[in-house]
């Protein structure tokens, strides 16, 4: 929330004026048919996706030449938005003259920067990004029905959010490599949920198979694995673990054997012990909560001179920042 | 010159001239604070008296009643639900709220936000003519039942809710009723104590008043936890310094509205009839909801295979104004509840164009609008990948 949030924008006011003017006079709408094939001495391809009752639906015709796999000549029909009916229009004028397989290369990004008037300033608001991914997916079902193959099989990775088109593995990548925490940190690093926004959590205007808080639990999951298994496997082999990034079953250990091997032994010769209460972080400390038992409880020494071997020896035996708190 | 036409009096209309006249002294001229003792305050006095009475003359409220100024029909109908849950929820006394799937989100999204609170509420469909029925009120109502809130009139279709007779359940049951009245006050009679209800909310702006007041009528004798405590203004019952213009632009309103119900009966429900009657006459067209039961000046049309936003733009290139649902919605992409809601088939769900007319609608800019709808709806369907449609033989 900020001030350019809280009036409203207008959808209609942030269309570029390419979009406006497709949408007012699309260049290629229209069928296609068998005749036109003949003539042109190619397949005609009718792809359909989408459907009017999801608000969106197109048809995408195609003419194409089956010796050189060049798309001769195409057309669409739409039940959609402005952004739909201008999206489809540009996506017909960027397959003509181009094979299946360069066609099959267009993204929705193609399509809406072709659609842009200045080279930075988007050509349709966020929430409308989405209009033009229907553009993109008939495009796959046109190319699978000319080769008589699955739709999937274009797609060479799974693509979580389809406006902006991240994979899953980038998105996993960027989580990892910057420690990543938010939601809000993955659309600011990798642009993903910044548009339509169904990718981010279920319940959003359209239903997907991976959503980004999902993918981040799972990911946030595997890296704290990751990290313990590496720990683990340090200690295993006899490698010294910082206290640092020990886990808090390690620093505990750590303490308790620091405090038996240099400590309880002394205390014991007086007639007394301790016990260690708990560890806790606070912030770039380690707290460590003791109580004295036997003759060093209520000895005057063990708030001072006792306390502060017992905090002069963990500090230089494993971190400066312990600090020990009696109780 | 392109011809304006504005035809979405129910997301809000224009403030009539008189309305504007009556306001305009208490603007620079009368503007002191009613609360103070001195005579720029008291100045204001017989204006807003005026005012009050204007209000309660045209909604049939009672001397014993109240008509508490709001800022709008959301703060009035937030305030009935919260503090309904306030008052007879929290302690324990009561568990359930009942209301419908069609209410403006001013009251379903109060309504969720209780449910989180662990209210339950049960949201009542709509038959196919887009209402609610008495009878059903009934089968729903338990002894843990704290308020009823039904509309008076929907803003999309402009179906009428049979007020009265859910009134009559109600008082049967010993639960409040509220009612939703932005889209009934000015289009059709109201009359509070005649139909019996508890509380009932309206908007200025709907009404040819100004934007940012509005207004809650609080049947005499039902308690109603403030939600603005403060300097104890409107009885206490809503503090904040009183909004003169405000109030005083109101109270013209709603007695310029009652003044005009005949020629909104009459003229706004015949220009609204011819309107609907050429749009049904282009194949696989629809309305929802009987006329006979609806708002004079509303018509929620549907065309077969055009989105309801591409007819709202061609419609808007020709100097049309129109809405795909209620005007926070138009944001918003998904399908127009409504339509699912009276049942209509899925691939209409996105189709929904709603029309409403005001009192200032010509005849003129009907006949204009019959025209462009037409073109429109040709043009599109000639795009559209779900009509079939064999277009005209165009020149090379
Ligand atoms: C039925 C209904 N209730 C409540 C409201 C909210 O009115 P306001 O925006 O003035 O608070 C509206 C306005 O769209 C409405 O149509
Ligand atoms: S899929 Fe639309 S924002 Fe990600």
């Amino acid at each position: 929330m900020a001030k350019s949030d809280l009036i409203g924008g207008s959808i209609w006011e942030e269309y570029s004026q390419k979009v406006q003017d497709l949408m007012n006079n699309p260049r290629n709408q229209g069928e296609l048919t068998e005749e036109d094939a003949k003539r042109l001495g190619g397949e005609l391809i009718v792809a359909d996706f989408g459907a009017e009752s999801c608000g969106d639906a197109v048809r995408l015709y195609w003419i194409v030449d089956p010796k050189t796999d060049k798309i001769l000549d195409a057309k669409f029909k739409s039940f959609g938005c402005g952004t739909a009916i201008a999206s489809s229009d540009t996506m017909v004028e960027l397959c003509k003259g181009k094979t299946v397989d360069e066609a099959v290369k267009i993204t929705n990004i193609d399509v809406e920067k072709a659609m842009r008037d200045e080279p930075d300033t988007p050509a349709v608001p966020p929430q409308k990004m989405h209009c033009s991914v229907m553009a993109y997916d008939v495009i796959k079902k046109a190319a699978s029905l000319y080769k008589g193959v699955d739709m999937e099989s274009f797609e060479e990775e799974i693509i979580v959010c389809e406006c902006a088109r991240v994979s899953l593995s980038t998105i996993k990548e960027v989580i990892k490599l910057n420690d990543l925490k938010t939601v809000e940190e993955i659309t600011d690093y990798t642009k993903a949920g910044a548009f339509c926004k169904s990718c981010i959590r279920p319940g959003g205007h359209e239903e997907r198979e991976y959503y980004l808080v999902d993918i981040l639990e799972q990911t946030r999951k595997e890296m704290e694995e990751e990290k313990l298994k590496e720990q683990a496997d340090k200690q295993a082999s006899g490698e010294e673990v910082p206290f640092k990034e020990m886990t808090m079953v390690q620093k505990i250990k750590a303490i308790d054997k620091v405090i038996d091997e240099n400590i309880r032994q002394y205390l014991i010769m007086d007639g007394g012990n301790m016990e260690i209460l708990d560890v806790k972080e606070n912030g770039e400390y380690t707290d460590v909560y003791i109580r004295y038992l036997g003759a060093c409880s209520g000895c005057a020494s063990s708030s001072t001179g006792t306390l502060y071997a017992i905090e002069s020896t963990l500090k230089q035996k494993l971190d400066p920042n312990i600090r020990v708190l009696p109780i | 010159m392109m011809m304006k036409v504005y035809l979405d009096n129910n997301a809000t209309t224009m403030v009539d001239p008189e309305v504007k006249a009556a306001m305009d002294p208490y603007v620079c001229e009368i503007y002191g604070n009613p609360n103070s003792l001195h005579d720029f305050g008291t100045a204001t006095h017989p204006a807003l008296r005026k005012a009050m009475d204007q209000m309660y003359e045209a909604l049939g409220a009672r001397d014993e009643d109240d008509i508490v100024v709001t800022s709008c029909a959301t703060e009035s109908n937030n305030w009935v639900l919260k503090s309904v849950w306030l008052d007879l929820i929290q302690n324990g006394e009561k568990d359930h709220i009942i209301t419908t799937e069609v209410e403006h989100p001013s009251v379903t999204a109060v309504c969720r936000w209780l449910e989180s609170r662990g209210v339950r509420v049960t949201y009542l469909p709509v038959n196919a003519d887009g209402i609610v029925e008495a009878h059903t009120v009934r089968d729903f109502i338990t002894d843990k039942t704290a308020l009823v809130s039904v509309m008076w009139a929907n803003n999309e279709t402009g179906a009428v809710f049979p007020i009265e007779q859910i009134a009559e359940v109600c008082k049967e049951k010993g639960v409040l009723l509220h009612t939703d009245g932005v889209q009934a006050v000015g289009k059709i009679a109201v009359n509070v104590t005649k139909a019996g209800v508890d509380f009932m909310s309206f908007s200025a702006h709907k009404f040819h008043g100004p934007k940012g007041v509005g207004g809650l009528y609080i049947r005499g004798g039902r308690s109603l936890t403030s939600l603005l405590h403060g300097g104890e203004q409107m009885g206490g019952r809503r503090s904040g310094t009183l909004n003169v213009p405000g109030i005083v632009g109101m109270g013209k309103a709603m007695e310029l509205a009652n003044y005009y119900l005949r020629f909104e009966e009459q003229h706004v429900r015949r220009l609204r009839d011819k309107l609907e009657d050429a749009i049904l006459q282009i194949p696989d067209t629809y309305s929802v909801g009987p006329r006979d039961n609806r708002t004079p000046n509303t018509v929620l049309v549907s065309v077969r295979g055009v989105e309801g936003e591409a007819m709202l733009w061609d419609l808007n290139r020709a100097g049309i104004a129109a809405s795909t649902g209620s005007a926070c919605a138009s944001e918003d992409l998904e399908a127009n509840p409504i339509m699912i809601a009276v049942g209509a088939d899925n691939e209409l769900a996105h189709t929904a164009v709603r029309l409403s007319l005001s009192r200032f609608t010509t005849e003129a800019e009907i006949d204009y609008t019959i025209d462009v709808f037409k073109k429109a709806v040709e043009r599109l369907r000639a795009i559209s990948s779900t009509y079939a449609y064999t277009p005209k033989k165009e020149g090379a």
